[in-house]
């Protein structure tokens, strides 16, 4: 199994963080991972990606040209990584701040409405959560239990009394993510 | 097996140097390496292990210090991006000249000049055909992996004290910035005074009694003395030349033809190797480890064993390419494809210079 992603978005919405808790949930359970973030002039303008690769293999390049999955959290992102989802493979995205969906169909599409949730639960930086929730219903390559680990693994002490809130996110981003 | 951890590449490089055993760290902030400096400051090694971390006024600075704490037999190292380690060109001829061990690390960025911060491996001829002046050579190491960030470090110590000279570590801001599992060996405890003087007879560490005074020096007025300190390096060069030659081949049993690369090209290569193998190309990938002592007797073998060509990947304008063809010599086909500035090369763009450079050309 080899699943490669990416996940883009703006600056501030945890997609950065999104990527580290995924690619740790991968080392939980013996997996090879990599996660490369744009780190040049673009992050400064405000949006930022990241590139995770979990598989059973060791990992070749780890920036890539085409992706298994591309989770999409803004315009700018879906304008630039729409087209590179490999055929058949699956744009997760959140309509929140969309003004023009994707329009592809050789690929699956879903659709979680994150921002609405994660406010909903009254805390808006769960919103990552939620969404890492929905990806996971749809490409369940690590386990939950592997998630809290890698939860564990990349937070501070201080904040794993957050865990079960974060938990909570995955949950609703499971339940909540809708096929298109 | 060791503690395994998601790190920076920048970041499981300063863990390797705590735990092997380094005596200091003297750096001065620059893009894509600052993680390292950072990383030091907030781990306060000197609580862990009392190796000095300290912040130098500059990078002139920085290599200085080198020279005073390797010259005393302690174990210290420096790391920086292209721009910086321009400025440290005088200082690493020194410490050649000097036989001073110390590790160097250059996380490249695009130039020339203050260039950019994105991943780039233009600093090849710098690293490997002497970025200072005089008739010296380092050792140097590209790690392509975290893992190799950190397992590099310990290996890099040992041949700048086997030989008594600077060792480079040359990565760049992909290995620098990625994170990847990496398993952390077990710390190495740093040598005692003790230890330094009894190991080390040639170290600066205070005039034994009855023993000759010691000087670290780089300066011989009289030329056939210098000559014949020249002739003394060229000695441990050659057996450098011998004994440390690291390479690494993949898919290359069966293969028409190969890709050869270092560091984060070779990652990409390596996914162009899997594209072309789905197209039925036979390619496989020499990695170069060492970029100095080059990997010469390798690409010779292939070279007589009737290898189709060499594509030569490397995010520069081909710089290590001239090595690899002083290595075939004329006998075989090769080519180089490299993007420049930063950008990095994708494995579909690899492939397609493969059948545009090699196959169809």
């Amino acid at each position: 199994m080899t699943e490669e992603i990416i996940i883009a978005g703006f600056g501030g919405q945890g997609v950065l963080s999104m990527g580290k808790i995924l690619a740790y949930s991968g080392i939980m359970q013996d997996q090879e991972v990599s996660w490369m973030p744009s780190y040049g002039p673009e992050m400064r303008g405000g949006t930022a990606n990241v590139t995770v690769i979990v598989s059973d293999e060791r990992i070749s390049s780890p920036t890539l040209s085409f992706f298994d999955t591309a989770v999409i959290l803004n315009q700018q992102s879906m304008d630039k990584f729409e087209e590179t989802v490999k055929p058949g493979g699956v744009l997760l995205y959140d309509p929140n701040g969309i003004s023009k969906h994707p329009t592809r169909t050789d690929i699956t599409i879903y659709k979680i409405e994150g921002a609405r949730l994660a406010a909903e639960m009254g805390n808006t930086k769960i919103f990552n959560m939620v969404v890492l929730g929905a990806y996971l219903k749809v490409k369940p390559i690590v386990k939950l239990e592997n998630v809290i680990k890698g939860l564990k693994k990349s937070l501070p002490e201080r904040y794993h009394k957050l865990i079960p809130l974060n938990e909570d996110a995955i949950t609703m981003g499971m339940k909540n993510v809708v096929k298109i | 097996m060791g503690e395994l951890k998601l790190m920076k590449g920048n970041e499981a490089l300063a863990e390797a140097a705590i735990r092997a055993g380094a005596d200091g760290y003297f750096g001065y902030p620059i893009t894509p390496q600052s993680e390292v400096i950072e990383y030091l400051m907030a781990e306060k090694p000197w609580e862990r292990t009392g190796m000095v971390v300290l912040q130098a006024e500059s990078e002139v600075a920085s290599i200085n210090m080198l020279y005073g704490g390797g010259g005393t037999g302690k174990k210290v190292m420096t790391s920086s991006s292209s721009p910086g380690i321009s400025l440290m060109q005088e200082g690493i001829s020194y410490l050649a000249g000097a036989e001073i061990p110390c590790v160097v690390v250059n996380v490249v960025r695009g130039g020339p000049g203050l260039g950019d911060i994105q991943p780039s491996q233009s600093d090849y001829f710098q690293s490997v055909k002497g970025g200072g002046h005089g008739d010296y050579r380092l050792p140097t190491l590209a790690p392509s992996s975290v893992q190799e960030m950190s397992d590099f470090v310990p290996v890099a110590f040992d041949l700048a004290f086997k030989y008594r000279t600077p060792v480079l570590i040359v990565s760049d801001g992909l290995i620098g910035q990625m994170m990847e599992k990496v398993e952390l060996f077990d710390p190495i405890p740093r040598w005692t005074d003790e230890e330094i003087v009894e190991m080390h007879p040639w170290a600066t560490n205070g005039k034994p009694k009855g023993g000759e005074r010691r000087i670290m020096t780089s300066l011989y007025l009289d030329p056939h003395v210098l000559e014949e300190h020249n002739y003394k390096l060229q000695r441990k060069y050659a057996e450098i030349t011998k004994n440390e030659v690291r390479y690494e081949l993949l898919d290359a049993e069966d293969a028409d033809y190969l890709f050869v690369a270092y560091g984060s090209s070779s990652r990409i290569a390596q996914k162009s190797v899997k594209l072309a193998r789905e197209k039925g190309i036979k390619v496989g990938l020499l990695r170069i480890i060492s970029l100095w002592p080059f990997a010469s007797e390798i690409i010779n073998e292939f070279t007589e064993k009737g290898i189709k060509g060499f594509l030569s990947v490397e995010m520069s304008a081909g710089q290590m390419v001239e090595d690899i063809k002083l290595a075939v010599n004329g006998r075989t086909k090769v080519e180089h494809f490299g993007r420049l500035g930063g950008v990095i090369h994708s494995p579909e763009e690899v492939l397609e210079a493969l059948e545009q450079k090699l196959i169809g050309g």
